[in-house]
């Protein structure tokens, strides 16, 4: 079951939680939603599951409009933060609710019942906690039994919204990977809200990055990673470093050194920034061929295998640190100590040209 | 907060998950609306009706009757003894129920709130047990040439009786809520026990003494049944408003009866819009500290 | 120290639970037990008799039966009206949701004469009834509803706050699994009002079978057919049957006393079950 998203737009008074959204859901595939809370992954998720109406926009199921549909006849699974488990009743009684309020003539006999909720029981591996109550479970297995509940009236779709973000850090990785393995059996079309960039990435076949009501960039885990389309998913996933630089028929230039660019051919004097991750900056000792940056070495902090390293640029205003990641072997080899006098150069940048720039110069043409 | 603007949805959208049909809204609210009219807002309004159906002279007269005033004279004196008295009593129990773990404490909270399950009449009847002619201390006071039933101090004792748990009942709650970290710092800090008290205390716990300061008000100068017991009904001496209006509608004196009643209603009127304003003050207090 | 209070920095201990439980005693554990002791005097047997004789079983079918009546409505409404005021916007919501205090701020003899006044045959709403041949003042049915006046707050302020608390995700995890409002109330919202709700009963109930103010007016007090308890016991008092009068407060207590720790039990369940673990 594939899902489409057509121009959904979505107003909270005067905020704009969705801005024209579009967006295709492959059948069978685990999409992450992922991006900083207000950016309106959490409304989109909504509006597709039905418990939310989209000011315009369609929503289509499998290519047919479902967007006047009813939540209750979507047959979406949804599995919310909180659990929402029943508290009045046992787990049993929990997992059994979506087939018990069947109309009559849909609903499964009363053996059928018990025993789709006991496999489903004994598919996320709680089949001993049946006849307890949601308060007796844990944060880990109360996540897990409203999963089971989802599951229980054979969704469509999954939906999940930010089905981790209550848990503690160990469980929620043990969950993840855990969902991953329960996805690669089941092939259920799911997407699952997140603010966490790591969980996004581990967890998901592909990754919509969203901002403001807007997608950002919807790709694979290592697309969004390498290949960011836009500042703010540099920004948003992972550390990164700013240079501002000016671009100049080919090259970058970032203070006195010089970066071939060869896509920005045609520019002349604009300006621009240069993101670059942390791990992707070369340090040197000495000066060895090429342009380098001249650094101090104001902090050194250690971290299992990798070494961050804080430097600040000599001869330059600018006294954001640069944040810098190399190996231990590396840190071993460079022997630095804090206030040594370093040479770093980026090995990978990407190369923003200011908009707004843009826009003023070809108003002006 | 702005006032925000939802705008309507294009053409027939779903309805949202989680809300009836407007059918059935309408058809729930104009139902608890019925009752409601024919339960609360119809008994009010007939209040003033009935007080001013004969015209304002005779309501007038009705009010400024000597009876009436020293009715009224009568129902504010003992308000003004039985509130005071249960303010400190109602600060002392949360002071030692909020602030201090002992043993017995459930027992206690239980005690206070017992006076709320005991029929008005019978909390008349047990002060006549205790101080009446037939009591025992009721031998000893007729010696004496004291009069406590029948008296002004029997209809205080009994107004103070039914409003034992009113202000101690808002403040246990509350004062358990905001914990002890503010006065142990304050402690700490080296303030003294009463500098303590008002300085981090009181500040904190004002609106909910005021609120329960309201109602009890209310219920000690409305209390009818227990008060009916000691009394003894003596015009111009032991007649509390409520009282007053009994009598004035046994002897079939309708618009006078309602005319006194009609303060009542105005009180309890009172009594509602200030504890609106309260409850308001108290949430806007916890707004700051509930959220994030 | 002894193990009876937990050490604490803060002062004033002693004399606040010393001034407490003076206060308690003399205002209310003296008196009180006043009426066990002097019932004391009375032989077991006469005890029973006084109890049991037929007019005061009467007034005791009539006060509970009325009682019990006016606690189910008032459970019945008090939870359309809690409902209708958190779940619905209506113009003039703030009012009402002020005024259902009304019945605890107004006093019960103001209540009394306006509702006999307004149910008389004559009156604003008997004139209406008294056709139809429902005679409501001065007959049980008006004791019925000076106890519904009464009670009204109690169940829509005890299911209120409760219903506030219900998180929202619940009745949408009820619609995703394809639930109508109907099932999603009776299966999902009612079980979790439940406790409130029974509480909010037990209080509407336990208040009224004490009532005094508001029912002597409008019940004609007719011995064996409109006589309350409690107006019995005021009768008994006024023939200086002091004995008598003991007696029956003694039973009215006792009734009082396992209400209360039935409401005390009935809290302790809400609270459990609505809190969020």
């Amino acid at each position: 079951m594939s899902i489409e998203v057509l121009h959904l737009s979505k107003h909270f008074g005067t905020f704009t939680a969705l801005h024209d959204v579009n967006l295709q859901v492959n059948s069978g595939e685990l999409l992450a939603l992922l991006g900083p809370s207000g950016s309106g992954k959490t409304t989109l998720l909504r509006v597709i599951a039905g418990l939310e109406t989209a000011d315009s926009g369609q929503v289509l199921f499998h290519g047919e409009d479902a967007t006047d549909q009813h939540v209750r006849e979507r047959q979406v699974g949804f599995v919310f933060q909180h659990y929402a488990l029943f508290r009045n009743m046992t787990i049993f009684e929990n997992v059994a609710f979506g087939l018990r309020v069947r109309p009559k003539k849909f609903r499964p006999s009363h053996a059928e019942i018990r025993d789709r909720v006991m496999a489903l029981l004994h598919l996320v591996q709680l089949d001993w906690l049946a006849d307890r109550y949601p308060h007796q479970l844990s944060g880990g297995q109360r996540q897990r039994i409203a999963l089971a509940r989802a599951l229980a009236v054979e969704p469509k779709v999954l939906l999940l919204d930010e089905p981790f973000g209550a848990l503690d850090a160990k469980v929620r990785k043990e969950l993840r990977s855990w969902l991953r393995r329960l996805h690669d059996d089941m092939h259920i079309t799911s997407v699952f809200v997140t603010h966490d960039q790591e969980e996004a990435l581990e967890v998901a076949d592909r990754v919509v990055v969203m901002n403001e009501g807007r997608i950002e960039q919807i790709g694979t885990p290592d697309e969004v990673y390498e290949q960011p389309a836009s500042p703010f998913v540099y920004e948003f996933l992972g550390h990164v470093n700013l240079f501002h630089s000016r671009l100049h028929r080919g090259h970058a230039w970032i203070g006195d050194i010089a970066v071939a660019a060869p896509e920005h051919a045609e520019a002349e004097e604009r300006s621009a920034i240069a993101y670059v991750r942390p791990h992707e900056i070369e340090v040197e000792r000495v000066q060895t061929g090429g342009a380098a940056m001249a650094a101090l070495v104001v902090h050194i902090l250690s971290i299992g295998p990798i070494v961050r390293l804080e430097l600040v640029r000599k001869n330059d205003e600018d006294i954001t640190p640069i944040q810098v990641e190399i190996s231990k072997e590396r840190f071993r080899e460079l022997q630095l100590t804090k206030g040594d006098e370093v040479f770093i150069k980026p090995r990978r940048l990407d190369l923003f040209p200011n908009q707004y720039e843009e826009a003023s110069k070809s108003t002006r043409l | 907060m702005t006032a925000m603007t939802f705008p309507l949805p294009a053409g027939t959208r779903i309805q949202r998950a989680t809300q009836e049909p407007a059918w059935v809204r309408w058809f729930l609210i104009g139902l608890a609306l019925v009752f409601l009219t024919l339960f609360l807002f119809i008994p009010l309004v007939s209040v003033f009706y009935e007080a001013f159906k004969k015209g304002v002279d005779v309501y007038l007269a009705s009010i400024t009757d000597p009876d009436a005033l020293s009715a009224i004279k009568l129902t504010l004196t003992v308000a003004a003894i039985a509130v005071p008295l249960n303010l400190v009593f109602g600060i002392a129990a949360a002071w030692a129920i909020a602030k201090f773990e002992f043993r017995g404490k459930n027992l206690l909270i239980t005690l206070i709130d017992l006076p709320f399950s005991v029929s008005p009449v019978v909390s008349g009847l047990i002060y006549v047990l205790v101080f009446g002619l037939q009591g025992w201390f009721g031998p000893w006071l007729a010696e004496h040439d004291m009069k406590i039933i029948f008296a002004v101090p029997g209809i205080v004792l009994a107004t103070v009786f039914v409003t034992v748990p009113f202000i101690a009942r808002e403040l246990i709650p509350l004062m358990q809520a905001q914990g002890t970290e503010e006065e142990e710092a304050a402690v700490v800090l080296g303030t003294s026990g009463w500098q303590t008290f008002y300085k981090v205390t009181l500040p904190n716990i004002k609106w909910g003494l005021l609120y329960g300061a309201i109602l009890c008000n209310a219920r000690a100068m409305g209390e009818f049944g227990a008060v009916s017991v000691v009394s003894g009904h003596i015009r111009g001496s032991t007649n509390t408003m409520p009282l007053h209006v009994e009598i004035l509608y046994n002897e079939y004196n309708f618009a006078a009866a309602f005319a006194v009643a009609s303060l009542l209603a105005l009180l309890a009127l009172v009594t509602l819009v200030l504890k609106t304003l309260v409850e308001l003050r108290i949430k806007q207090q916890d707004t700051p500290r509930g959220s994030e | 120290m002894s193990t009876f209070k937990q050490h604490s920095i803060l002062p004033g201990f002693n004399l606040a639970i010393g001034f407490t439980l003076l206060y308690l005693s003399l205002i209310v554990l003296i008196p009180l037990s006043a009426a066990f002791i002097r019932t004391a005097e009375l032989t077991w047997s006469e005890f029973w008799t006084i109890v049991t004789a037929p007019r005061v079983m009467a007034s005791y079918r009539l006060t509970f039966g009325a009682s019990f009546a006016a606690a189910m409505v008032n459970a019945f409404f008090g939870l359309l009206v809690a409902w209708v005021l958190v779940r619905y916007h209506f113009p003039g919501k703030r009012i009402v949701d002020a005024l259902v205090d009304l019945p605890f701020a107004l006093p019960t003899a103001v209540a009394g004469i306006a509702l006999t006044a307004l149910y008389a045959g004559n009156g604003w709403i008997g004139q209406f009834l008294e056709p139809l041949g429902v005679k409501v003042a001065f007959t049980p049915l008006g004791i019925f509803v000076a106890l519904t006046f009464i009670g009204l707050p109690f169940v829509v302020r005890t299911v209120q706050p409760v219903l506030e608390d219900i998180e929202a995700e619940l009745e949408e995890a009820a619609a995703t699994l394809g639930a109508n409002r109907w099932q999603t109330f009776s299966m999902v919202i009612f079980p979790a009002l439940f406790p409130a709700l029974m509480t909010g009963f037990a209080l509407a109930f336990a208040r009224a079978i004490g009532e005094y103010g508001s029912v002597i007016f409008i019940a004609g007090n007719m011995p064996m057919v409109s006589e309350i308890t409690p107006l019995l016991i005021i009768t008994k008092l006024e023939q200086y049957d002091y004995a008598g009068a003991t007696a029956l407060s003694v039973v009215m207590l006792v009734i009082s006393f396992i209400l209360l720790l039935i409401i005390n039990l009935l809290q302790w369940w809400s609270r459990r079950r609505s809190s969020k673990t």
